[in-house]
């Protein structure tokens, strides 16, 4: 299969993630700026953002996040505190 | 340009919806049974919900010449209640010989409990028993790899054969672990959470196009029934030609529901 090059995929998609980078950078602004203590959630985004720079070895930068955005325990739960996701680890239910 | 939508829970749309999925090429929409959004207060509320899925919704789609397809189960959210939940399970048998009935799904995981794997593997024993194809839901977000490596673990303790078994909702982190073993592969492409079009491309390129097709899963969220046609427009930006296209948003879901015996298209 063919695949575009380089310089066509950052033709298709850089303003796209320009747009996106500067939402987030704007996101992390706002937190900080904003009164308050935060939750689990923007150390876990804190934590994935780190990820992404730096994936471990056999991972695309992707797999990283949303890794890193997983919880990693492995057994069944006795039973459901809530029925809807967070989108980060670490919520105590 | 023709395609089928394998994954869309119609009975939250709009007429409007079909009208526009028909105009963009749409030539079957599969529609596994789901979560409300809220949860059904009895088997009574299960039994009316799979007559919509069987009778009424076919009906509604065939206005707009679509054949509408089905698969049955009790979602993941409402297995918590696992005694509720083997209630349910006892009327699929009364429709599971429905014409238009593909099999049993979307079943899965949630948060990931005891309670919702065990009504998971009582699902999977029923496709056994009536030879029925599986569609399985993967849980959302944080859940999601979790939830995936149990579905995996507990499909391979139950032997099932795996040619036969779609693993839906899959992203970068689990689409190779449900390949590697030979399940088929769903990716789910939603405006907010799992699959942008442009990464769902993404994963056709790094996992390969066998084996995998792409669905919207509009419902009543933040979704778009249109998504599909919309991703093969996409892949056309990124230099795909036709047949690599229609091979994914065509020629894939047909081949794995051409293992549903009603699947006729």
């Amino acid at each position: 299969m063919r695949m575009p090059s380089k310089e066509k995929i950052i033709e298709l998609y850089f303003m796209d993630a320009r747009c996106k980078l500067l939402d987030i950078a704007a996101y992390q602004d706002r937190v900080d700026r904003h009164d308050g203590n935060g939750d689990f959630r923007h150390d876990e985004f804190q934590k994935a953002l780190g990820a992404m720079l730096n994936p471990p070895t056999g991972m695309t930068r992707t797999q990283a996040v949303l890794n890193s955005l997983s919880d990693d325990s492995e057994s069944p739960i006795d039973k459901a505190g809530i029925q809807y996701a967070f989108g980060a680890p670490g919520a105590k239910e | 340009m023709k395609y089928i939508e394998p994954h869309g829970h119609m009975v939250s749309r709009t007429t409007d919806d079909y009208q526009n999925m028909a105009m963009a090429g749409c030539e079957a929409i599969c529609e596994p049974a789901f979560w409300a959004g809220y949860d059904r207060a009895s088997v009574q509320g299960f039994y009316d919900y799979f007559r919509q899925l069987t009778e009424y919704e076919p009906a509604r789609a065939a206005k707009f010449g679509i054949p509408h397809f089905c698969w049955l189960c009790i979602n993941p959210k409402e297995s918590e209640d696992a005694g509720f939940a083997r209630e349910v399970l006892s009327i699929i048998p009364d429709f599971i010989d429905k014409p238009t009935v593909l099999g049993i799904g979307e079943i899965g995981l949630n948060k990931n409990t005891k309670s919702e794997l065990a009504i998971f593997e009582e699902h999977v024993e029923i496709a056994k028993k009536y030879d029925q194809p599986i569609l399985i839901h993967t849980p959302h977000l944080e859940d999601k790899l979790k939830g995936t490596k149990l579905i995996i673990d507990a499909l391979k303790n139950a032997n099932v054969d795996r040619s036969r078994v779609v693993i839906d909702h899959v992203e970068e982190h689990t689409a190779p672990l449900v390949l590697d073993e030979g399940f088929w592969a769903g990716m789910t492409l939603y405006p907010e959470s799992k699959c942008s079009p442009a990464r769902a491309i993404d994963i056709l390129e790094q996992f390969g196009n066998e084996q995998i097709w792409m669905n919207s899963a509009c419902d009543w969220g933040i979704s778009d029934p249109l998504a599909v046609i919309k991703c093969a427009l996409e892949m056309r930006k990124r230099e795909y030609i036709q047949p690599q296209i229609e091979k994914v948003i065509y020629d894939n879901p047909k081949e794995f529901l051409s293992k549903c015996p009603n699947f006729k298209i």
